[in-house]
């Protein structure tokens, strides 16, 4: 791997680390003081520091260093968290991962952030309690706990040396570490008077990995520098390796406290402790002795007999098996390129296609072992389809995670108390459509604090609770997915957007419109109806946008308001933006594609109905209206009408609608083909798609289609269900 | 001259060199051409699927080894009667910058004709009036055994934006009956 590829990586984990941060920063404002958040916080600032110190990413160290000081502090409780504290710790979170996005275009901080990241770590140093800034100096972190490290002399050991255990991870050298390379660096601080070798971990040769490192060392050091200095020689390597460092003089248990901890078999480290010359062999003899009185009666074992303990093998074992543990869930995911991916994906798509071609001809050889042949090759074309692109599929919670932050500051920022329930995080849906979905989501979300959910006196005069509620929820329906953004604010205004609509010569002024109608309204472009124009939103920009985007990944966007109730906005999107089950279709000559998930039944036309199609285009369907458009009228289709007709009767969201085409051809896997810009515009296409035969199919746009047909229905004064 | 090349793309590279190789091909009794760097390949007219409430010079859309790619009648583009189709109609799909991208355009043709050097010296500036299409269509005109050929200018013959805005008005009073 060269640092190109290592720095790349070491940018996505950050960016990662990063999010969980921010995910534990703004979860420990309701969990106060869980140490496993702090941890994690903690844990994920050290990780992007350490690995900055790497790649020579010295503003990253010297910044995130001064951060982590602080979350140092609030984990050995000496700091408490607070609202301030987050915000602050939050900013400084922005900041790393601004100086991680620097780092990964490859240039240092500009001015702009070298005088923010100043701003924030004089706020930071005022925690620490020394505003002059000293701990931005290079170095490990600081140790807190070293005075607290009682030298009874009664308890001590005798020796004046440092004692240092060293465990070194088994990834120690894929990271790139060496192991020698810290021992070789303690020598330049210090003397080592004694080294021993712990080498029980090695595995025998057969199952010896080349690439794991298995070594760990006992070391007893002299010098004159602090504990601090003797971590921050293991600082790269702290996150996967055991490293104890003891003081001269430590106390006896401390010492047992380490044989326990350590892995090996612990009379084994007993000696090796004694070789090192840390511990006399009467004082390991009395911290061994000082266990068996702990734990069990004395003279119940005797230590001399060098029998291993049951306990100490359970103890092993279970340490084992956790480590296999941790491996097995670790093998479990794979990071995969989206680009392979992508391309996976696209050959699938020419795979389904061929296979359909295959189909077709054996079909028309008319060799029945052949047929057979086909048809299992396409059952299992449609199984490796379905399996290749769930592996696009991701959960929405990450992306509705994002928005803990942006509800949390927005609502500061607007000044109202505002609450965001999360449901339906589990729904998985393309990562293509994720990805695209995020800005429209994060403009309604912003819409909804701002003008939905009203100032927290206006709420208390209006009866309700003081605290406003937003809501993002996600969840399957019929092939598509749907997210809904909800507020329990004051809904939309109709006769304030009629008002401005017809101001601005959207609408005429004596138009009859539904209420869904003048909901829509709200998507023309630079329309607004917000009084103020705010940081947020209320230039008009936005909801357009919003329809747009939502539009180019097929999908489209409702509005259910009640005024003084709240507003949703639902959205609605395909499941999948590659490949697809169809439903084929034929009128005249051409073949069209409805997806199949959006395809309720199939009814012949009667005469009846198709005699009365001049006046009017709904037919009753078991009593119920159903309004329909004939393709061939709609899309112009020249050639002979058949003799039979059939509806197809389609479904989006509540409304309804038939297709009336010539013939039903079946099922039919679709893979979805884009048509370029300039068809970019046509109604009721959404695609197209290659058939069997090499022929190009057009896809339709069936929500579109069915608005259509409503709009149509709805003009000619029928009332719909 | 770099910049030239580099803001301008393909227009600027046929300005740029000084023997250009044209594909000539005609339409009605016309004779046509276009700068051999657009053309991508040449293919037999077949299999086009009609794509509804289209412009009339959309003719609609071929699978193109995989890929879909739309037709444009070239002499309907240009104002004149539909194409017909005969045993020697073609379709030459030819690369037109679209933004930032490249999108690929098939144009129907009555028949190809041949690759012609035509020297820069050859090419006379457009006709500021006469000539029976757009002059903003014409890149120039070549002279080849004393007739004129018309040089078109790909660009914006095929311009994505100009074609993207006619279709979609053109499918959207399809729609708003």
């Amino acid at each position: 791997m060269d640092l190109d590829d290592a720095l790349k990586t070491y940018i996505i984990e950050s960016r990662e680390l990063l999010e969980q941060m921010e995910d534990a920063l703004l979860r420990i404002e309701q969990a106060q003081d869980d140490p496993e958040i702090i941890n994690a916080i903690f844990r994920a600032a050290h990780t992007i520091k350490g690995s900055a110190g790497l790649f020579g990413l010295e503003y990253i160290v010297a910044f995130t260093h001064v951060a982590e000081s602080v979350l140092d502090k609030v984990r050995s409780n000496e700091l408490r968290i607070d609202p301030e504290l987050v915000a602050l710790l939050l900013e400084s979170r922005d900041h790393i991962g601004t100086l991680v996005e620097h780092a990964a275009q490859g240039d240092e901080p500009d001015a702009d952030s070298d005088r923010q990241g100043a701003g924030l770590i004089a706020r930071l140093n005022t925690y620490l309690g020394n505003p002059t800034g000293e701990t931005t100096a290079q170095g490990g972190m600081p140790v807190e706990h070293a005075p607290q490290i009682e030298r009874e002399e009664t308890h001590s050991v005798a020796t004046d040396n440092w004692h240092i255990s060293l465990r070194f991870g088994n990834d120690t050298l894929r990271n790139g570490m060496d192991p020698l390379s810290f021992v070789r660096y303690l020598n330049t601080f210090g003397r080592i008077i004694q080294i021993v070798t712990v080498v029980e971990a090695v595995p025998p040769l057969s199952q010896l990995d080349a690439e794991s490192c298995h070594l760990g060392f006992e070391i007893s050091f002299q010098t004159e520098a602090d504990k601090a200095t003797i971590e921050g020689a293991f600082e790269f390597v702290r996150d996967d390796c055991l490293v104890y460092i003891m003081p001269p003089h430590s106390k006896v248990a401390e010492y047992l406290d380490l044989i326990r901890d350590l892995p090996e078999e612990e009379m084994k480290l007993g000696e090796m402790l004694v070789k090192c010359g840390t511990l006399t062999r009467d004082e390991l003899a009395k911290a061994l002795q000082k266990q068996v009185e702990e734990q069990r009666p004395i003279g119940e074992v005797l230590l001399e007999d060098k029998i291993v303990r049951p306990e100490v093998v359970a103890a092993a074992l279970d340490r084992q098996k956790q480590v296999k543990d941790s491996k097995s869930t670790e093998s479990s995911l794979i990071r995969v390129d989206a680009e392979k991916l992508d391309q996976l994906i696209n050959l699938i798509g020419e795979l389904t296609i061929a296979s359909a071609g295959t189909a077709l001809v054996a079909q028309r050889a008319g060799i029945s072992e052949l047929q057979e042949a086909a048809s299992t090759l396409s059952r299992l074309v449609e199984e490796v389809r379905d399996s290749a692109l769930t592996l696009r599929m991701v959960q929405i919670g990450a992306t509705f995670n994002r928005f803990q932050r942006v509800v949390r500051d927005v609502s500061k920022e607007l000044g109202k108390d505002i609450e965001l329930v999360i449901s339906g995080a589990e729904t998985e849906l393309d990562k293509t459509v994720v990805e695209k979905i995020g800005d429209p989501l994060t403009h309604l979300v912003r819409n909804s604090m701002d003008h939905g959910i009203e100032s927290a006196e206006v709420r208390i005069a209006n009866g309700k609770p003081a605290r406003g509620t937003l809501r993002l929820n996600a969840y399957h329906d019929s092939g598509s997915i749907v997210i809904e953004v909800g507020d329990d604010g004051g809904g939309l205004k109709k006769d304030k957007i009629l008002q401005k609509a017809i101001e601005r010569g959207l609408v005429a002024p004596d138009a009859n419109l539904s209420d869904k109608e003048i909901f829509n309204l709200i998507f023309e472009a630079g329309f607004s109806t917000a009084d103020t124009v705010s940081n947020l939103s209320g230039r008009g920009v936005g909801m357009d946008v919003v329809r747009r985007n939502i539009n180019a990944l097929r999908g489209s966007i409702d509005i259910e308001s009640v005024q003084g109730q709240g507003t949703t906005m639902r959205i609605r999107l395909p499941l999948t933006l590659a490949i697809i089950d169809g439903f084929l279709v034929g009128v005249g000559s051409s073949s069209f594609v409805i997806p199949l998930d959006m395809v309720v039944e199939c009814i012949e036309l009667s005469d009846e109905d198709r005699r009365a199609g001049e006046e009017r285009n709904y037919l009753s369907l078991r009593g119920q209206v159903l309004p329909y458009m004939r393709l061939r009228d709609t899309f112009d289709i020249r050639g002979d009408t058949v003799r039979r007709e059939n509806v197809v009767v389609v479904q989006y969201g509540n409304a309804r609608a038939g297709l009336v085409v010539d013939a039903l051809q079946g099922e039919f896997q679709t893979v979805i083909k884009p048509m370029g810009r300039i068809f970019s515009h046509v109604n009721g296409i959404g695609g197209s798609t290659i058939l069997g035969s090499g022929e190009v199919a057009l896809i339709l746009d069936v929500p579109r289609l069915v608005q259509l047909v409503s709009t149509q229905a709805e003009k000619s004064g029928l009332e719909l269900a | 001259m770099g910049a030239l090349v580099k803001t301008d793309g393909l227009v600027a590279q046929v300005q740029a060199a000084e023997i250009q190789q044209y594909l000539t091909f005609t339409l009605g009794s016309e004779m046509f051409a276009v700068g051999t760097l657009s053309v991508k390949e040449i293919i037999e007219y077949g299999q086009l699927t009609e794509v509804p409430m289209m412009p009339d010079f959309i003719r609609g859309v071929i699978n193109l080894r995989g890929a879909v790619v739309p037709v444009i009648d070239l002499s309907a583009r240009f104002g004149r009667n539909a194409t017909e189709i005969t045993r020697r109609t073609c379709i030459v799909i030819i690369e037109v910058p679209s933004g930032e991208e490249k999108q690929d355009i098939g144009v129907v043709v009555d028949a190809v004709s041949e690759v012609l050097e035509i020297p820069a010296s050859e090419i006379e500036p457009a006709p500021a009036f006469g000539a029976k299409i757009r002059t903003d269509f014409i890149h120039g005109m070549g002279k080849v055994n004393g007739k004129f050929v018309i040089l078109l200018d790909v660009g914006k013959v095929l311009s994505v934006e100009e074609i993207s805005t006619l279709a979609s008005v053109s499918g959207q009073g399809a729609s708003a009956q």
